[in-house]
């Protein structure tokens, strides 16, 4: 089998601000990320499959001491950001930076906040690289 | 399914731990060494270390923590041990239970007759950030990481989800972490072995030493609400939410349990073992309980042939408060959604209905990730032993249970220990 369900498929479609999952042909679950192969069923027939970017906020938190990416990222204790998992519309969940709420302000971050699809893009040239992250509707 | 049983029982003869805490200059090699002589004393009638058959280490990350790979032998030649088979695993901050279900298994498939296992970690080297970086290797780098995920932040997540599910409030974990320094107040092992009043207490003669104004807090409750005292790392945990950075090493001493009575007046029996892994937090069914330690718990129960009411006490990986609540949930303790008021009512206390976290837990002892797996054991077998001084639970006690998670619970080891008469 020649995998191309792989991370860097994802990532390279990412890049191009598709938010792109797999689907098995034959249960018509969906998957994302993206895997090669339904682990209930050990089927690899699969196809690429567009989600819709809409989801709800199941879990989050606000970070004020983060990992050196979200510190070059321009992120700290005074200019916390927000991060969570996020049920898509489609059935899968996902983890993603939460944009468009004030992270210094949890009270104010609800649980199934309806949200939408942002794609993040850090960096320059060849080393531009899109983050996946959603805001409220 | 059929209950699994071990081919053949294994028994605890020998139990030893450093210190936990900071310490610049020593390298795992040097606390290892400490914890080995230290069991070496625990074994009743004594044992030529030679007689070692093989040695387990459970280790997370000496590579990125020391840049030293291949630890266990280094390990084994410090002990004295080589060249006998010396074999490191890895799960997170699971390795050393995976590392003590190796040894046991070992032991069972009659293969060996005397194992030693070990947990080590030595993290005090690297600056914060850099710790921050190493623990989140454990997590999914390409799904997980991406989106700012930290280990803090993914079981703050998880408290979020806890509290939106529950009612629970960031009041209910700062009891946990309450209780945890009350018990490890009583474990001169423990890195933070202080409770907080006496903390807060520090913090005041700190500041009047330096001729800053002194801080005034109404009590520990509201010590933990101060901003400056008790910063947020990621809402709602707090830094008093979670485990610290820590070196130290601890071992076991593992026999089959026809050789138990040969070097112990007082062996420890191996009841129930149970192992399991899962994927990803975001891939799961639940974000307020943890699958795999639901799982390994069910293991460990039907081996040992009990139920949770016959634990009469529990070590568990605290190493956020939000994760000894939904431990207590997982382990059958107490129903989904009542960890968190049977820890405000002091259910999980010293004198409580189901003592948790007799040592201080992680967030007092310390947590040197692929250590605390064995450290948790190493107080179970204090305990059982009635060998634990100020803090020994009274009354005659014969079940105790460890709990050691790795990452947000892609792997789960629970053990059940027994005391025979």
């Amino acid at each position: 089998m020649d995998n191309q369900f792989t991370v860097a498929a994802y990532s390279s479609h990412l890049n191009e601000h598709r938010l792109m999952g797999s689907r098995d042909i034959k249960t018509g679950e969906v998957f994302l990320p993206p895997r090669p192969m339904n682990p209930a069923t050990y089927s690899t027939e699969m196809e690429w499959v567009e989600f819709s970017g809409k989801g709800t906020l199941v879990a989050f938190t606000n970070v004020l001491s983060g990992p050196t990416a979200m510190i070059a990222a321009g992120y700290d204790r005074k200019n916390p950001y927000t991060v969570g998992i996020v049920k898509t519309a489609e059935g899968p969940m996902i983890s993603a930076q939460i944009l468009g709420v004030d992270s210094t302000d949890p009270a104010s971050i609800k649980i199934g906040t309806p949200l939408q699809v942002r794609f993040v893009d850090r960096g320059e040239g060849d080393s531009r690289k899109t983050f996946l992250a959603f805001e409220p509707v | 399914m059929t209950v699994k049983k071990l081919s053949r029982g294994v028994a605890l003869v020998g139990a030893g731990m450093s210190k936990f805490g900071g310490f610049k200059g020593k390298s795992s090699r040097d606390l290892f060494v400490e914890a080995f002589v230290e069991m070496l004393g625990t074994v009743d009638k004594g044992i030529d270390p030679r007689k070692i058959e093989a040695l387990y280490v459970g280790n997370f990350s000496s590579d990125l923590f020391e840049g030293q790979g291949q630890l266990a032998p280094i390990l084994a030649n410090w002990t004295g041990l080589t060249p006998i088979p010396a074999t490191r695993v890895e799960d997170a901050c699971a390795s050393a239970g995976v590392a003590l279900r190796q040894g046991i298994l070992a032991v069972a498939s009659g293969m060996y007759d005397i194992v030693l296992v070990a947990g080590i970690e030595k993290m005090t080297d690297l600056p914060t950030e850099k710790v921050t970086d190493t623990l989140a290797t454990a997590a999914d780098q390409q799904y997980e990481i991406p989106a700012g995920f930290t280990f803090p932040g993914f079981y703050a997540s998880m408290a979020t989800a806890y509290m939106h599910t529950y009612g629970a409030t960031p009041e209910t974990f700062m009891k946990v972490g309450i209780k945890n320094h009350n018990n490890g107040s009583l474990n001169e092992k423990a890195q933070f072995g202080a409770k907080i009043t006496t903390l807060m207490e520090a913090r005041k003669a700190s500041a009047a030493k330096k001729g800053l104004p002194i801080p005034e807090w109404a009590d520990e409750m509201a010590f933990l609400h101060d901003d400056k005292a008790n910063p947020v790392v990621a809402w709602p945990m707090r830094l008093y939410d979670c485990s610290p950075v820590s070196d130290g090493a601890a071992v076991v001493l593992l026999v089959s349990e026809e050789l138990a009575g040969k070097f112990s007046n007082s062996p420890i029996f191996v009841a129930g073992t149970g192992h399991a892994s899962d994927g990803a937090l975001h891939d799961r069914d639940t974000l307020t309980s943890i699958p795999a330690a639901k799982l390994a718990g069910q293991q460990a129960y039907e081996m040992a042939g009990i139920t949770p009411a016959d634990i009469d006490f529990a070590e568990v990986h605290d190493c956020f408060t939000i994760a000894e609540i939904i431990a207590t949930e997982d382990l059958g303790f107490f129903k989904p959604g009542e960890g968190g008021r049977m820890a405000e009512d002091g259910e999980t206390s010293r004198d409580g209905e189901k003592p948790v976290n007799l040592s201080g837990g992680l967030k007092s002892k310390g947590h040197p990730v692929g250590a605390s797996g064995i450290g948790q054991v190493v107080e179970v077998w204090k305990q059982l032993r009635g060998e634990a001084g100020e803090r020994q639970l009274p009354g005659q006690l014969r079940f105790g249970l460890t709990h050691n998670v790795g990452g947000t619970g892609q792997t789960c080891v629970v053990h059940i220990f027994e005391k025979r008469d």
